[in-house]
């Protein structure tokens, strides 16, 4: 130790640098107390894999109450090497004027906080397999956790790896123990170690103990155990409790299934309500949807920028945001561009095409052609674990929420607003509508406003779920046509449908198709469908939807 | 006519001046053709090994240039338009008389104008890693091969992780089938079994991994630790990492190696979800070396942006640049077939402190390198071969292809020499 330790310090300063080194060294070696800690410390300080490794360990074994946080310290990247007095300190925060940090052992100035240059630092990285080692040791730590949570995570995390030590930790749990989750979980733990019992008995009682447990790990325990046993009631149990837990596996996969289903289902509809509104209710085929969506992500991300320290709301400003921007440019592109070629549906395809070229120039040249990072808020992020086996991401949660919410909102805005009368007024017959005094042009340009505008609320949900680019909207506007069409033009309720129904049976082609083969198998079905019913599910009925 | 008309006046006759003037410096210059994509998708990755290029342009025109001449970048956009390439490549070669071009990116595009500079036998570097296979007289490969890549990545998952099933993920197109299809014949070559193997892909620019990704949890919940090999490209690996992070699936559960994650993609990602994946390349921003550091300050200077970061690809166009100017300077010319010929056996500096060298079979010999990705969107090396390795074209592991060898060498002169039927097939590609 005093070698490594010197020698440290030489490479870095010289001659002085070194006695001094040497007195910083006894001088802290007679003042703190445990001196493992350190020595394991000294080692951590090194940098190198190996012997971050062996002072992981030597950690472990202190015992010192200050070794968990340098433990989290050390995976989360704030641990640090100060190189002028080669000693190891946390990082606090990073600012323009250096790094606050504060030294990890040291008796009298522990705590205290100073700012050092970021070139005086150096951080003390880990690799995955340190992080293994790291967590399987916080674990058994964090067993004794007086926060529940922790408790839970490290009770799941040490039945992934059951050893000795651990189970006589859990054992030891099980009479103090108040939480029902955590209790649940080491009762599953005792049952697997009775699982390696010599008794039969024993082992019998185990297995039927875990036969409702879905963790991972008492499945691979009792696949072991059909295969390695040779007591063949033993094997049967096994067997049984297998078959039991595989039946519930195959149930809950398919309410997975139905979750990604619906989930995809509603980031189609979303992508394609505005077209519904654009192309369904004004009949205006607008290839430039897609560059909208676009519109709203990058408004996100701009939003994102002006408020750094509020990423967590950052949505919230976004939504309203996406929506002006996105409307405003809608409603130029109809002032400027579609307001000349009403009722020339082609033209109108080939000048909504070369906008949509003209807005993806636009972006490459203003954000650069590289992809904008849009940072996902933490409350989004994340799971919620229903069961070992089942979970829902929260982000596909909030987004099909969100989804219904937009939809809700235009269904209203729609049905009951004077705009939504006149919008369905002039959509079913223009020249009536303006003979009863509707000013058609204005709720054209209203309309498609509206229109863009949800596509801009799209693009903000969608730079949760995807890359923000130049690319975006193209990767969105064929899908976003193949649900109207199929919905039925002008229906909002079909593009509902459409979106969900197409969303669904994607995911359940999925498993046996492969993702290429069931894009094209949902295609091919929509292509006969449309040979069946050209208007789609919901055809337009009337006067107004004949002419 | 216009230019008599043009003629009468003072002005016209100071522009036509002007304009001999450049022509007169055009026949002084050596022209250099970059052919990266400006516009449409590939723009992303491509537009910035135009301006690595340029900027190596510049600095060899600040020594002086080559052969006491200076050079000159002649820029094309191909437009992320596979045919466009061909028509772009053409005009640089007919038209412009570049005496080589640095440039293309998917394979696809690659394979586009390769007839094009075997017809007009010119010169074409082509610096990013890709699926091997092709051999051709008139490109020079300082990407990687499947071998400079893949199969160390698969070795230190292996030895190091002690991975023992697999996932091999790619988007749907050549270059993610052919190296998926040498890794599955690696893997059973070293036992691993078929039930321990899932093969996926994926369309481009795939944004819904949620199937996939639950898929590839189960498939890693077996007991036995796994790894995902991704040739994922591009666009669709942010959704794919978002949703790992999502389901709550770290790197020390099932690490994700890639071949297509680099230091330039990072840095449009939030990068929190991909912390401790793994990719392999044969160079990283981080790797310390004189050489590097020097590359990496002039490149900020050059682009005037402190934030930019330099990849992979960006080294293998800086070797392939220097490898030129030493041939041409080798040779005394600029003669197409000189430089061929004296491009073989060239080594020059690359940016991990060691020596690249031509091989006859127009790869480059290169380190393999191993990186966790970290949060601020660099990587730390966690392996590295102890040498260089020598890029192989035609795969060990596939059965079509493990008897053939090239060696555009005189008097084998061969891009596809079967070895056990003594035959060139003359077939490149």
């Amino acid at each position: 130790m005093r070698f490594e330790r010197a020698s440290m310090a030489n490479s870095v300063n010289s001659g002085l640098g070194f006695f001094l080194a040497l007195f910083v060294m006894m001088w802290s070696a007679v003042a703190t107390a445990d001196e493992n800690f350190d020595q394991a410390l000294s080692k951590i300080e090194t940098g190198k894999f190996p012997s971050i490794s062996e002072g992981v360990a030597l950690l472990v074994d202190s015992d010192d109450a200050r070794v968990a946080t340098v433990l989290n310290a050390l995976t989360d990247g704030a641990l640090y090497r100060y190189k002028p007095e080669s000693t190891l300190v946390y990082l606090h925060d990073k600012n323009d004027e250096g790094y606050l940090v504060s030294y990890v052992s040291s008796a009298d100035k522990a705590g205290e906080k100073f700012v050092v240059k970021s070139s005086a630092v150096k951080r003390v990285g880990v690799n995955n397999n340190l992080r293994n080692e790291i967590s399987s040791a916080l674990a058994t730590l964090n067993l004794k956790n007086p926060n529940v949570e922790i408790r839970l995570n490290a009770l799941r995390e040490s039945l992934a790896s059951l050893n000795p030590a651990s189970l006589k930790t859990i054992t030891k749990m099980a009479t103090t123990e108040k939480n029902s989750e955590a209790k649940e979980l080491i009762k599953t733990a005792m049952a697997m170690g009775g699982l390696k019992s010599e008794d039969t008995a024993i082992q019998l009682t185990s297995i039927s103990a875990l036969k409702d447990s879905l963790e991972p790990a008492v499945k691979l325990a009792l696949i072991n155990m059909e295969s390695a046993s040779d007591n063949a009631a033993v094997k049967r149990a096994a067997k049984a409790a297998l078959k039991g837990i595989e039946e519930k596996l195959v149930r809950y996969s398919h309410l997975e299934t139905l979750f990604f289903g619906l989930s995809l289902g509603s980031v189609l509809v979303l992508a394609a309500i505005g077209l519904a509104i654009t192309f369904g209710v004004m009949g205006v085929i607008n290839m430039a949807h897609g560059e909208l969506i676009m519109i709203g992500a990058y408004t996100t991300y701009v939003i994102q920028l002006m408020m750094p320290n509020h990423i967590e709301y950052s949505l919230f400003v976004a939504v309203p945001a996406a929506f002006l921007i996105s409307g405003l440019v809608g409603i130029a592109i109809e002032r400027g561009v579609i307001r000349f070629l009403y009722g020339r549906p082609l033209e109108t395809l080939l000048a909504t095409f070369g906008v949509s070229l003209i807005l993806q120039q636009a972006v490459r040249t203003i954000f650069s052609p590289l992809n904008r990072s849009v940072e996902t808020p933490d409350w989004m992020s994340g799971l919620w674990q229903i069961n070992p086996v089942f979970s829902l991401t929260l982000n596909r949660l909030y987004i099909i929420i969100f989804c219904f919410m937009v939809f809700a909102a235009l269904f209203l805005i729609l049905r009951k607003t004077a705009l939504g009368l006149q919008v369905r007024a002039v959509s079913q017959n223009r020249s009536m509508a303006r003979a009863m005094g509707v000013r058609s042009e204005w709720v054209d340009a209203m309309t498609f406003g509206l229109g863009s505008g949800i596509a801009g609320v799209a693009g903000v949900a969608l730079s949760q779920l995807t890359n923000v680019g130049p690319n975006l909207g193209q990767a969105y506007i064929i899908d976003s046509f193949m649900v109207v069409v199929f919905g039925g033009v002008g229906n909002l309720w079909g593009v509902m449908v459409a979106g969900l129904s197409l969303g669904v049976a994607n995911k359940f082609l999925e498993p046996f198709a492969g993702a290429v083969l069931a894009k094209i198998l949902v295609l091919v079905f929509i292509i006969l469908f449309i040979q069946k019913r050209p208007r789609g599910l919901f055809p337009q009925k009337g006067r107004a939807a004949e002419g | 006519m216009k230019k008599t008309k043009f003629a009468l006046t003072g002005l016209a006759a100071a522009m036509t001046m002007s304009f001999s003037a450049v022509t007169m410096s055009a026949e002084d210059t050596i022209k250099v053709g970059v052919l990266h994509s400006l516009s449409g998708t590939m723009a992303i990755s491509e537009t910035t090994l135009k301006d690595t290029v340029l900027m190596l342009i510049e600095e060899q025109n600040k020594k002086g240039g080559v052969l006491g001449k200076k050079l000159e970048a002649v820029v094309v956009d191909p437009a992320s338009n596979w045919p466009l390439f061909a028509e772009k490549a053409r005009e640089l070669v007919e038209k412009e008389k570049v005496s080589a071009v640095f440039g293309c990116w998917t394979s696809v595009s690659r394979k586009s104008v390769l007839p094009v500079f075997e017809e007009l036998n010119s010169i074409l570097f082509y610096p990013v890693q890709y699926e091997g296979e092709e051999s051709s007289k008139n490109v020079f490969y300082t990407g990687a091969a499947p071998n400079q890549q893949a199969i160390p990545a698969v070795d230190y998952l292996m030895n190091d992780l002690g991975v023992k099933r697999w996932v091999l993920a790619g988007t749907d197109y050549v270059y993610p089938r052919t190296t998926n299809k040498i890794l599955e014949a690696y893997l059973k070559a070293k036992g691993v079994k078929e039930s321990d193997i899932m093969i996926n892909y994926t369309p481009f620019g795939h944004s819904d991994w949620q199937s996939i990704v639950s898929d590839v949890k189960k498939f890693g919940s077996a007991g036995m630790k796994t790894a995902v090999v991704s040739t994922i490209n591009g666009d669709a690996n942010v959704p794919f990492y978002k949703e790992l992070g999502n389901q709550g699936i770290s790197a020390q559960d099932i690490p994700v190696v890639a071949f297509s994650v680099g230091e330039e993609e990072l840095s449009g990602i939030d990068t929190k979800p991909l912390v401790g994946h793994l990719a392999a390349w044969n160079y990283f921003q981080s790797v310390e070396s004189e050489t590097n550091d020097a590359f990496i300050e002039s490149w900020k200077k050059y682009i005037k942006n402190a934030d930019r970061v330099t990849n992979d690809p960006m080294e293998a166009s800086y070797i392939g640049f220097n490898m030129w100017v030493k041939a041409v300077e080798k040779a005394g010319t600029t003669d197409s077939e000189a430089v061929q010929d004296a491009l073989i056996g060239i080594a020059v500096p690359n940016l991990s402190g060691g020596y690249s060298a031509m091989m006859p079979n127009h790869h480059i010999t290169k380190p393999v390198l191993i990186g966790e990705i970290q949060d601020d969107g660099q990587f730390q090396i966690v392996s590295q071969t102890p040498g260089t390795v020598v890029g192989d074209a035609w795969s060990d592991f596939l059965p079509g292809s493990k008897d053939l060898i090239s060696d555009w060498r005189k008097p084998l002169s061969c891009g596809n020499y079967n070895v056990k039927t003594a035959k060139c097939s003359g077939q490149n590609f």
